[in-house]
């Protein structure tokens, strides 16, 4: 089963439960062999089970639930997806803080943890998260840029707990 | 400013996704910046802590025995069978497809953990870079620099003989690669800084390559179960004189 530990681990990230995760990608798994007949050979197959499996998730009901709180696709991301603070940009956020960046993580609200793990942990060019998110490679910068904020802001606020 | 056209640039520059000439452009102006160098390693330290980090959940093993059982009882209904052959054909491509696929992500997964590897140590090069101390024993001998390491590395090395070369040797640091502690050798060549890492051998992975990683050119081999890595912003030509120095000595 080709990617199926980061798969489950991206699953586990975006459902931040157990069952839900195995459910995610189970599903994932069952609807990539039956629509195999519709991958394009030569184009990017990791893409291509990552979008079923964000898909599967946004219709499940703690998709629709995260959604419902943040609008994943406006006319303007600036509008819907939650401000950031203006936080200094010299907050060092160390390798060593591996807890506090998971925490931090965890909170973020899902479009800006999935942008952060597709691009730093799965290391997905532009092109290729723009594929999996249905957006724009321009709205792809914009929410990057925004999420990696976001995230100092919240190991910032983490750190003065 | 001269930082301005660069500030908002540096996020897609760490990305990879900024065009080659933007990006030399870039690489000149964050050697003589020390403001967006300093800039530049924050971010670099993010994406790091949050690649580090990405990896949280483990699948449960029974899980992926229930799933396997579960994905291999599915079989196309039997009318579709019988539509044609072309199903049996569509079905045995989609399986060498995917078998190709695992044998192709299996490749790329080991390709990963290199380029990881290399992007660790040109974090670390650009730190030294950085630093206002970037070596904790200052000489240009190499019969201070190499006993140094006495007693704070597991293993020892040989130094190079510099005279006639266009090299210098600025100094050493220890350095750390996977908890594991190795020597980091500073060398000068004219006005540019080369790094040259070595650590205990580990991994399988091919050694024996040329390459560069975010516009540094880098070398590594392996020898006697250390791993050399040389890393730096001077010509390929130099980094392979300095490389070929270092394996004669070694």
């Amino acid at each position: 089963m080709p990617l199926f530990e980061r798969l489950y681990n991206f699953a586990h990230w975006l459902t931040q439960d157990r069952e839900e995760a195995e459910d995610l990608v189970q599903e994932t798994y069952a609807k990539a062999l039956k629509g195999f007949a519709s991958f394009q050979p030569g184009t990017n197959f990791r893409a291509w089970i990552y979008q079923i499996l964000r898909n599967t998730f946004l219709t499940s009901h703690t998709g629709l639930k995260a959604t419902a709180m943040v609008p994943l696709e406006p006319e303007s991301d600036r509008e819907s997806l939650p401000a950031v603070k203006d936080t200094p940009e010299s907050i060092l956020i160390q390798r060593s803080d591996q807890q506090l960046v998971q925490e931090a993580l965890g909170r973020l609200p899902a479009p800006y943890r999935e942008m952060l793990l597709l691009c730093e942990f799965e290391e997905m060019s532009y092109q290729e998260i723009s594929t999996t998110l249905a957006i724009p490679i321009g709205t792809v910068m914009s929410r990057l840029s925004r999420a990696r904020r976001a995230l100092r802001d919240t190991v910032q606020e983490l750190q003065g707990d | 400013m001269a930082c301005e056209p660069w500030t908002g640039k540096l996020d897609t520059y760490f990305d990879g996704e900024l065009p080659a000439e933007e990006a030399r452009a870039l690489d000149e102006h964050l050697r003589g910046c020390a403001t967006c160098a300093a800039e530049g390693l924050r971010k670099l330290q993010q994406k790091r802590a949050v690649r580090d980090a990405g990896q949280r959940f483990t699948p449960d093993p029974a899980f992926r025995a229930r799933l396997q059982a579960s994905l291999a009882a599915r079989r196309p209904s039997p009318s579709l069978w019988r539509r044609s052959w072309l199903p049996i054909f569509v079905t045995a491509t989609a399986t060498a497809l995917l078998i190709a696929v695992a044998v192709l992500l299996s490749l790329n997964r080991a390709r990963n953990s290199e380029q990881q590897l290399m992007s660790e140590l040109v974090d670390q090069h650009v730190a030294t870079l950085a630093s206002a101390n970037p070596v904790d024993v200052v000489s240009t001998d190499r019969h201070t620099v190499k006993p140094w390491f006495e007693g704070k590395i597991p293993f020892t090395f040989n130094l190079p003989e510099l005279q006639g070369s266009p090299f210098v040797l600025v100094g050493g640091r220890v350095s750390y690669l996977s908890q594991s502690p190795g020597a980091e050798l500073i060398f000068r060549v004219r006005q540019h800084q080369i790094s040259v890492f070595i650590f205990q051998e580990r991994g399988p992975s091919d050694a024996h390559e040329a390459r560069t990683a975010l516009s540094f050119e880098v070398r590594s081999w392996r020898h006697n179960g250390l791993r050399y890595v040389v890393i730096g912003d001077a010509s390929p030509q130099d980094l392979d004189r300095l490389s070929e120095l270092l394996k004669a000595a070694g």
